[in-house]
C-alpha cells in the first residue's frame, strides 16, 4: 500500500469519527452554523480525496452525502431520518474504508440504495443536487462549489492536503484559496503531505487574524508519528531515567563534589526530558469518547427515550496506552446508563422530572490522576433489589447485606453475572460487563466508586492514573527484601511499636490496628510473601502501609520505609504473572531490581483472611479453638488480676479522679453528660481521689456503669479453661491467661449495684418476662449471656446440651425463644433445631437465634434450610440482643 | 510445539558440524547451541520472587534490563548447589524476555559433528528425557545437548 493511499485511511477514519460527534450535535441545534460547515468540509474533503485517489465507490457515497448536507446548509430541516440517513452512510463509508485497508483496493459493490435513499432526500422540493449550494454566501465560495464525480479540481487537491496537516477546524478558506493555488501543484505530485499547505496557511495570517485561523495555524505545526517511533522514545527516556537515578546513588555516596553540578543538571534535563516525552503520549481523553455522542443517538432512538449527553472536559489528557484501555469500559457504562439508568419518558414524567434524561461524562486532573464521571439522572439503583439478589445468589448472608453502606451494596453490581434488570434488552441487562468494567479500570490500577440516590440518578467515578510507565512508589522492606508499592494506593503510614500507641492487636489470629476510633486489617508483607512463619503472636514493630483499593481500606505491614522514588513499570516475565501480588518489577537507582507490589492483588488476599491462607493444620486448631477462645480484658484490682469478656466492655477510661462526686454515699462520675455510678470491681479497691482513675464502663441502652479497677493490663485472647468458685458472686471463677492465674469478673454481679432496677431490666413494667432457653455446652457463656438475656428482659433457662434442651422444652411451655449454640459437642445446634422443627407441635415453630464462632457461608445455607431466625457471632453480645428485638418486633407486626 | 522444536534440532546436527557453549552441573556436561547464547555472566543482586515456580530464582539487572534468572540444577531436578559456590549465568532469548540460565560453570565452545552423536537414551530420568535432544560420545565423557525451547517452557503450565 503506497504512503498517500495509508495516510488517507488514517485521516478518513478520523474524519468520520469527528463527524459522527458533529451530526449528532448539528441534529440537536440545526442552527449551527460552524457545526455544518465542520460536517460540511470533513466531507467534502474525503469526497476530494477519493476522487483524486481513484476511488469512486467512496466517492460517490460521499458525494451523495455532501449534496444532502448542502442542502441543510442551505436552510433544508433537519430531520432525525436524514440525520439517521447519513450515519448509515458514514458507517458504509467506514466499512469500505475497513476492507481498503485490509485488501488494498476498494471492495467491489453496490451503494445503489444509500445513494438513491440520499438523492431522493436531497431532491424532496424538487431541486437539482448539482445546483444546491449555490447559493451560500456566507458560508466559503470555494466550498460552495460542486464538483461532479470524477472531477477533481487543483483547489481541492489542495484543500485536501491542507487538511492532512491538521484535521480539525480550518479557516473558512476566503482568503488562502487564490494564494494557494501557486504552490498547489507542488503538493499535488508530492508523495505525502509536503510541508507546502503551512505556507498558504501562513501567508494566510495577515489577512485573515480570526481566532479560528490562528487555531488552525496552530493545529498545523503539528506533524504525525508513528507510535511505535514514540514507544522507543519512551524506553530510551526510561532507560536515561534509570541510569541518573544510578549516578545520582553513586553521587550520593563519594565526596568528591566535582561533577556534582554537572550532574544535577543533567538531573533537571532528564526530568524535563521525561515530562515532554510524557506529553507526546498525552492526548486529550475527548478521542475515548469520540463515539459516545453517536451511542447515546443511536440507543435514544432505539430505546425511544430523550438522552442528552453532556460532556465536560473533553480536553483533559491522559497517556495514550490508558486511554485505549479506557475505552471500552467507558462505552459500556454510558450505555448501561442510558439503558438502565435513565427511566422511559413517561415514567420520567410521571415522576416530574424533564422528559429527555441527561448524562454527564466529565473529566478532570486530581494530582496524578484523572477523575472521570459518569453520572445519569435517572432511576438510581435499585438497592433494595441488589441487597436481595446479593442474598439469593450468596455472595453475602443476610446480615452482612444489613450491615453493609449503600455504597458497598451498590458495588454488587460488579460482581459477574449480577443484573437486577427485570428485562434483558438487546442493549444490556445480560448481567455481563459491569464485572469486566471493573476489572479492566482495576488493571491499569484504576479504582471506580458508585454514588446512587434512588429516583435522582447513578454517578460512577473512574479514577485512573494518568500513565503507566512512570510511576511514583513507596520503596518499603519485608524480612530483608525491598518492595516498591504504588503511591496512589497508599494513604499514609503508621509507625508500630510493641509498648507504643500503635500496636498491632489480633482478634482470632487476624491482626487489626486501631487507627483512628477504627479497625484497620493488617496483613504483613512478609507473610505474604511467605517468608516468615514465626511472626505470628509475638509483639510487631515496623511500619503500616495504610492503603486502599476502592471502598476497601487495609494495612501492609511492613519491617522499613525507606522513600519514595519515580520508577519505571517493567512487566513481570511470563513465567511469574500469574503472581497475583505483584504488578510488575524496576530497578531502582542502586541498580537492584525490586518488585512493585500490586495493591489490588494485597486487597483480595486481605479479603480471603490470613488464617485461611495458613496451612490446613493451623485453620483446624483455629476452628477449634474458636469455640473456647476468648477475648478478654485483663485488669488489676484487689491485688489480682481480674479478666472481664471484652465483649461485654463499651468502652476503656481513664479519667480525672477528682471529677468523681459521691451522693448518698455512692460514687458517680458525669460521664457523656449523664451521671454514670461507679463500682469498685473488688471491695479492696479504693477509689482514687487524685490522679487518674482507671474505669472499664459496660453500658446497656443508655444506662452506664463503670467499674473502678486499679490498673487495665492488656487485651489477651486465649482458650478458657474456667474453674467455678462458688463463695464469691462477683467471680464466675478463675482461669489461667497468659500464665497468670486471673480472676474473671461476673458482670451480673455489679450492675445490681449500680442500678437496683438493672436487673429487672428496661421491660420491668412488662407483667410477665418471655422465658428464654440458653443452650451452651459452656458454663462459662451460659454464665456470661445469662446476665445479658436477662437485662433485656427475658427469664433464662439453661440446658447445656442439645438432649437436655430438649427436655426442658417438653417440660416448660413458657419458653418462647431458643438461644442455642451451634458448635457442641456430642450435637450440635443444627442438630437440636432439626430435632425441634421435627417434633412438630409448640416446639418446632418455636423462634431459634442461633451463636456460632464462625460464620461461614455454608452455616448460613444450613441455618436457613432449618428456619434458623438469626445467626449471630458468639462473642457479639449487642448482636444477639438485637436480634431477639427483631424476634419480638415481628410478632407485634403482625398483630397490629 | 516442543515437539516440532526437537525433531527440527536433529536432522541439523544430522546435516553438519555444530557448536555448542558448555555448562556444567555437579559432574555432568550439557551443550547449548551457541545461536541461542547471547551472553555469559557471573550472576549479583539477584532479587528472589516470592511464590515464584521453584525454578526460578529471582530477577536479575544485566546492563539495564530486568532478566528472569532460572536455575538449571531445579530444572533438571538436581539439588541446590552448596551457598556460596560459584556460579555463572547464561543470558537467553526467548520471544521478547531475556532469561539467564544459572549453572556451576561455563566451559569452552565445541564443534561437533553427526559422528559422536547418539540419540538420548531412554532410560534416562524422564525430566532429562523431554530437555534433551541427543547426546554426544567426547573422550571420557558425554555431552548432553540441551534444548532450549523446551528449557524455558515451564510455569505458564503450572500457573493454569
Amino acid at each position: 500500500m503506497d504512503d498517500l493511499l495509508r495516510e488517507f485511511l488514517t485521516e478518513s477514519a478520523e474524519h468520520l469519527d469527528t463527524v459522527d460527534a458533529e451530526l449528532v450535535k448539528f441534529e440537536q441545534d440545526p442552527n449551527n452554523q460552524p457545526i455544518l460547515r465542520n460536517i460540511f468540509r470533513l466531507v467534502h474533503t474525503i469526497k476530494g480525496t477519493c476522487g483524486f485517489l481513484g476511488l469512486p465507490r467512496l466517492e460517490a457515497l460521499a458525494h451523495a452525502a455532501e449534496n444532502l448536507m448542502g442542502r441543510f446548509r442551505d436552510g433544508f430541516p433537519v430531520s432525525s431520518a436524514s440525520v439517521t440517513l447519513i450515519l448509515a452512510t458514514l458507517d458504509r463509508l467506514k466499512a469500505i474504508l475497513a476492507d481498503l485497508e485490509a485488501g488494498g483496493t476498494e471492495p467491489a459493490g453496490s451503494d445503489a440504495d444509500l445513494i438513491e435513499a440520499l438523492d431522493a432526500m436531497s431532491q424532496e422540493p424538487a431541486t437539482p443536487p448539482a445546483a444546491a449550494p449555490a447559493s451560500a454566501p456566507l458560508v466559503v465560495q470555494a466550498l460552495a462549489r460542486e464538483l461532479k464525480p470524477g472531477e477533481v479540481s487543483l483547489e481541492d487537491l489542495e484543500r485536501a492536503f491542507m487538511e492532512a496537516e491538521g484535521p480539525d477546524e480550518l479557516p473558512p478558506l476566503t482568503a488562502p484559496t487564490p494564494v494557494a493555488e501557486a504552490p498547489a501543484p507542488a503538493a499535488a505530485t508530492a508523495p505525502a503531505p509536503a510541508p507546502a499547505p503551512q505556507a498558504p496557511a501562513a501567508e494566510a495570517k495577515p489577512v485573515e487574524m480570526s481566532p479560528e485561523a490562528e487555531a488552525a495555524a496552530q493545529k498545523n505545526r503539528t506533524i504525525r508519528v508513528n507510535v511505535e517511533t514514540l514507544e522507543h522514545l519512551m524506553t530510551m527516556v526510561s532507560e536515561l531515567v534509570l541510569t541518573r537515578n544510578q549516578l545520582l546513588e553513586i553521587a550520593r555516596r563519594h565526596e568528591d563534589s566535582s561533577y556534582k553540578v554537572p550532574l544535577q543538571r543533567l538531573s533537571h534535563v532528564t526530568a524535563e526530558l521525561q515530562d515532554g516525552v510524557m506529553k507526546t503520549r498525552m492526548q486529550p481523553i475527548g478521542n475515548a469518547w469520540q463515539k459516545l455522542p453517536r451511542v447515546v443517538r443511536d440507543l435514544s432512538a432505539e430505546l425511544s427515550k430523550g438522552i442528552e449527553l453532556v460532556m465536560l472536559g473533553a480536553e483533559t489528557e491522559l497517556d495514550r496506552q490508558v486511554l485505549e484501555l479506557i475505552k471500552d469500559p467507558l462505552t459500556h457504562m454510558v450505555r448501561n446508563s442510558a439503558d438502565h439508568g435513565i427511566e422511559s419518558t413517561g415514567e420520567r414524567i410521571r415522576a416530574g422530572k424533564p422528559a429527555g434524561g441527561t448524562i454527564r461524562l466529565s473529566a478532570y486532573h486530581e494530582g496524578g490522576t484523572i477523575s472521570i464521571e459518569i453520572a445519569d439522572d435517572g432511576r438510581g439503583l435499585d438497592l433494595v433489589a441488589i441487597r436481595r439478589k446479593a442474598v439469593d445468589r450468596g455472595i453475602a448472608s443476610q446480615a452482612d447485606v444489613e450491615r453493609m453502606s449503600d455504597s458497598e451494596v451498590a458495588k454488587f453490581i460488579f460482581h459477574a453475572g449480577f443484573s437486577t434488570a427485570q428485562t434483558v434488552t438487546s442493549v444490556s441487562g445480560r448481567g455481563v460487563g459491569m464485572d469486566v468494567v471493573k476489572t479492566n479500570i482495576e488493571s491499569i490500577g484504576g479504582m471506580i466508586d458508585i454514588a446512587t440516590q434512588r429516583g435522582a440518578g447513578t454517578t460512577f467515578t473512574i479514577k485512573i492514573p494518568l500513565t503507566l510507565a512512570i510511576i511514583s512508589a513507596l520503596i518499603v522492606e519485608a524480612s530483608g527484601q525491598r518492595y516498591a508499592v504504588p503511591q496512589i494506593a497508599v494513604l499514609e503510614l503508621v509507625r508500630i511499636e510493641a509498648e507504643g500507641t500503635h500496636r498491632v492487636e489480633h482478634i482470632n489470629g487476624a491482626p487489626v490496628l486501631r487507627l483512628r476510633e477504627r479497625l484497620l486489617p493488617i496483613t504483613s508483607l512478609s507473610g505474604l510473601m511467605k517468608a516468615d512463619t514465626d511472626q505470628a503472636g509475638g509483639p510487631v514493630s515496623g511500619f503500616v502501609v495504610v492503603a486502599q483499593v476502592g471502598r476497601q481500606r487495609f494495612g501492609i505491614l511492613v519491617d522499613e520505609v525507606f522513600h519514595t522514588e519515580e520508577i519505571v513499570v517493567k512487566p513481570m516475565s511470563s513465567k511469574l504473572r500469574h503472581i497475583p501480588l505483584f504488578a510488575g518489577n524496576t530497578i531502582l537507582g542502586d541498580g537492584a531490581v525490586v518488585l512493585i507490589v500490586d495493591p489490588n492483588g494485597i486487597a483480595r488476599k486481605v479479603g480471603q483472611g490470613a488464617v485461611s491462607s495458613d496451612s490446613a493444620t493451623q485453620v483446624d486448631e483455629a476452628a477449634e479453638a474458636a469455640l473456647d477462645k476468648a477475648t478478654l480484658l485483663v485488669f488489676k484490682g484487689g491485688g489480682s488480676f481480674k479478666a472481664v469478656p471484652l465483649s461485654l466492655v463499651t468502652r476503656i477510661e481513664e479519667i480525672d479522679a477528682s471529677k468523681i462526686e459521691w451522693l448518698a454515699g455512692r460514687p458517680l462520675i458525669q460521664y457523656r453528660g449523664k451521671l454514670m455510678p461507679l463500682v469498685p470491681a473488688d471491695p479492696a479497691i479504693v477509689i482514687r481521689s487524685q490522679g487518674t482513675q482507671a474505669l472499664v464502663v459496660f453500658s446497656d441502652g443508655d444506662r452506664a456503669m463503670g467499674l473502678v479497677v486499679d490498673e487495665i493490663v492488656d487485651i489477651v485472647e486465649d482458650h478458657l479453661n474456667v474453674e467455678i468458685v462458688a463463695e464469691r458472686s462477683d467471680l464466675i471463677g478463675s482461669a489461667v491467661l497468659r500464665g497468670r492465674a486471673t480472676d474473671i469478673v461476673d458482670v451480673a454481679h455489679f450492675l445490681p449495684l449500680a442500678y437496683d432496677d438493672w436487673a429487672r431490666g428496661p421491660r420491668a413494667a412488662k407483667a410477665k418476662n418471655p422465658t428464654l432457653l440458653l443452650v451452651d455446652d459452656s458454663a462459662f457463656f451460659r454464665n456470661l449471656l445469662t446476665p445479658v438475656l436477662k437485662a433485656a428482659g427475658y427469664d433464662v433457662a439453661t440446658a447445656a446440651g442439645a438432649d437436655e434442651a430438649i427436655a426442658r422444652l417438653k417440660a416448660d411451655p413458657d419458653i418462647s425463644v431458643v438461644v442455642a449454640d451451634l458448635e457442641m459437642p456430642v450435637r450440635s445446634g443444627f442438630d437440636l433445631v432439626a430435632e425441634m422443627r421435627r417434633g412438630g407441635g409448640r416446639i418446632s415453630g418455636l423462634p431459634v437465634i442461633a451463636l456460632s464462632g464462625a460464620i461461614g457461608p455454608d452455616a448460613v445455607t444450613r441455618a436457613r434450610a432449618l428456619a434458623i431466625n438469626d445467626l449471630v457471632a458468639k462473642f457479639d453480645r449487642s448482636g444477639l440482643v438485637a436480634a431477639l428485638a427483631e424476634l419480638d418486633a415481628a410478632p407485634l407486626d403482625q398483630a397490629a | 510445539m516442543q515437539a516440532a522444536n526437537t525433531n527440527a534440532a536433529e536432522p541439523a546436527v544430522a546435516v553438519g558440524p555444530r557448536e555448542y557453549v558448555t555448562v556444567l552441573v555437579g559432574e555432568a556436561m550439557f551443550g547449548l547451541a551457541i545461536e541461542r547464547v547471547h551472553d555469559v555472566f557471573v550472576p549479583s543482586g539477584v532479587t528472589g520472587v516470592p511464590l515464584a515456580p521453584r525454578e526460578i530464582v529471582g530477577l536479575i539487572n544485566l546492563r539495564g534490563r530486568v532478566v528472569t534468572a532460572l536455575c538449571l540444577r531445579r530444572r533438571l531436578g538436581l539439588p541446590d548447589r552448596a551457598p556460596g559456590a560459584a556460579c555463572m549465568a547464561i543470558g537467553l532469548e526467548q520471544g521478547a524476555e531475556t532469561f539467564a540460565l544459572v549453572t556451576d560453570g561455563v566451559g569452552e565452545v565445541l564443534k561437533l559433528g553427526a559422528d559422536t552423536s547418539e540419540p538420548v537414551p531412554i532410560n534416562l530420568d524422564a525430566r532429562w528425557r523431554d530437555l534433551a535432544t541427543a547426546v554426544h560420545r567426547l573422550d571420557g565423557r558425554l555431552l548432553v545437548i540441551l534444548d532450549i525451547g523446551a528449557l524455558l517452557a515451564f510455569g505458564e503450565s503450572l500457573a493454569a
